[in-house]
């Protein structure tokens, strides 16, 4: 960024920071676990620094889209209270550089991946980013209330990445790690929704509390967590899943679904009355679950490898 | 004979300046590190058949 930039911006200098800031540090490291685990869950043996380069690499391509993200979806971002700190709007990077680290930042991660791992791997991560970037923030973020339902398999894809770079193609197993991050996006940007109050609204962003009203988000809510719950157990009887796994998930699951009954049947002025209480709750349970049930998926691979199959 | 006092500029920027060449380090020891991998490997090898014939 040139000085007649930050002059132009009238702020202080953007530092190394705000740079790494454009990336979505958090959603890096949700892309770095995941992706982790579906190249450990795999049953082909990776040599570790070809495997911690790769998903180095993953994570750096997740980062470039966020940074695309953030270009793109500058003018929300101003108006979102959640949003507006991000180094955009807080006028410490332009838009335009933003755009340049994307771009430069995507194409160097596929080439990467594809030298380091192989190029289905790079071809995987160069279609996830586009899926994030144009599906979802290009496309659907703006046109529709389904918006989180099918951008949300943009940040499913990093397991299947982790996957095909162990073993070169995609199987069952890795359909599964994406269809438990798929159908676990929705009820955790939803509750986010609830407890954000009129932030979407004021951006124009039809989320489904905009379009159909909380009531309706509560209700989709629930649905979607049964769902979830259905296809996270269901894991457990696949090559991925096992005892550890199941005994987690059915726990995990039942905690998952009473927080969803919970939502639904709690009215708005009960909401208003405690400030999103429950929906805080349940926001944060989200995160512990999928942490957890990626975590019971690492520990049965790791017994897998070196437990039985040191037996067998 | 006495060094120029450093410009306002490279204040303002040294916490960026040494973000990217320490990016840029790691980066150079990740291709070495891979290329090291891959050639210890074998993955460059030609196949046996190849060299004999």
């Amino acid at each position: 960024m040139s000085d007649t930039t930050s002059v132009r911006l009238g702020t202080t200098e953007a530092q190394f920071g705000d740079y790494f800031a454009l990336l979505k540090p958090r959603v890096m490291a949700l892309v770095v676990f995941t992706a982790f685990v579906g190249l450990l869950a795999a049953p082909v043996a990776v040599h570790p620094f070809v495997g911690l380069v790769s998903v180095l690499f993953i994570a750096v391509g997740g980062g470039a889209s966020g940074a695309l993200n953030m270009w793109w979806d500058a003018d929300i971002d101003r108006v979102m209270k959640r949003t507006r700190k991000r180094p955009i709007p807080a006028g410490l990077i332009a838009p335009e550089d933003a755009k340049a680290l994307g771009f430069a930042l995507s194409g160097f991660s596929v080439v990467m991946l594809g030298l380091a791992a192989n190029w289905f791997a790079a071809g995987f991560l160069a279609f996830t980013i586009f899926f994030y970037v144009v599906i979802y923030t290009m496309w659907l973020k703006r046109s529709t209330p389904q918006n989180i339902v099918i951008g949300g398999a943009a940040g499913a894809f990093p397991p299947i990445i982790g996957w095909v770079v162990a073993t070169g193609g995609v199987s069952v197993e890795g359909l599964l790690m994406f269809a438990l991050i798929f159908m676990w996006t929705p009820p955790h940007f939803w509750a986010l929704a609830l407890f954000m109050g009129d932030d979407y609204d004021n951006a124009d962003v039809p989320m489904l509390t905009v379009t159909h009203g909380c009531r309706a988000t509560r209700v989709y809510i629930l649905v979607y967590t049964v769902l979830l719950a259905l296809i996270a157990i269901g894991t457990g009887f696949s090559a991925i899943g096992g005892v550890v796994y199941l005994g987690v998930a059915i726990a995990l699951n039942i905690w998952f679904v009473i927080g969803a009954v919970k939502i639904w049947r709690r009215s708005e002025a009960d909401s208003a009355a405690d400030q999103f209480l429950v929906e805080r709750k349940f926001f944060k349970l989200s995160l512990f679950y999928l942490f957890a049930l990626f975590v019971a998926i690492l520990i049965e691979a790791g017994l897998d490898r070196f437990v039985l199959g040191g037996l067998l | 004979m006495s060094f120029r006092p450093d410009h306002e500029l490279h204040k303002r920027r040294f916490s960026r300046n040494m973000g990217v060449g320490l990016v840029l380090v790691a980066l150079v020891a990740i291709v070495f590190g891979l290329t090291v991998v891959k050639v210890t490997n074998g993955d460059f090898e030609r196949a046996t058949a190849e060299v004999q014939g």
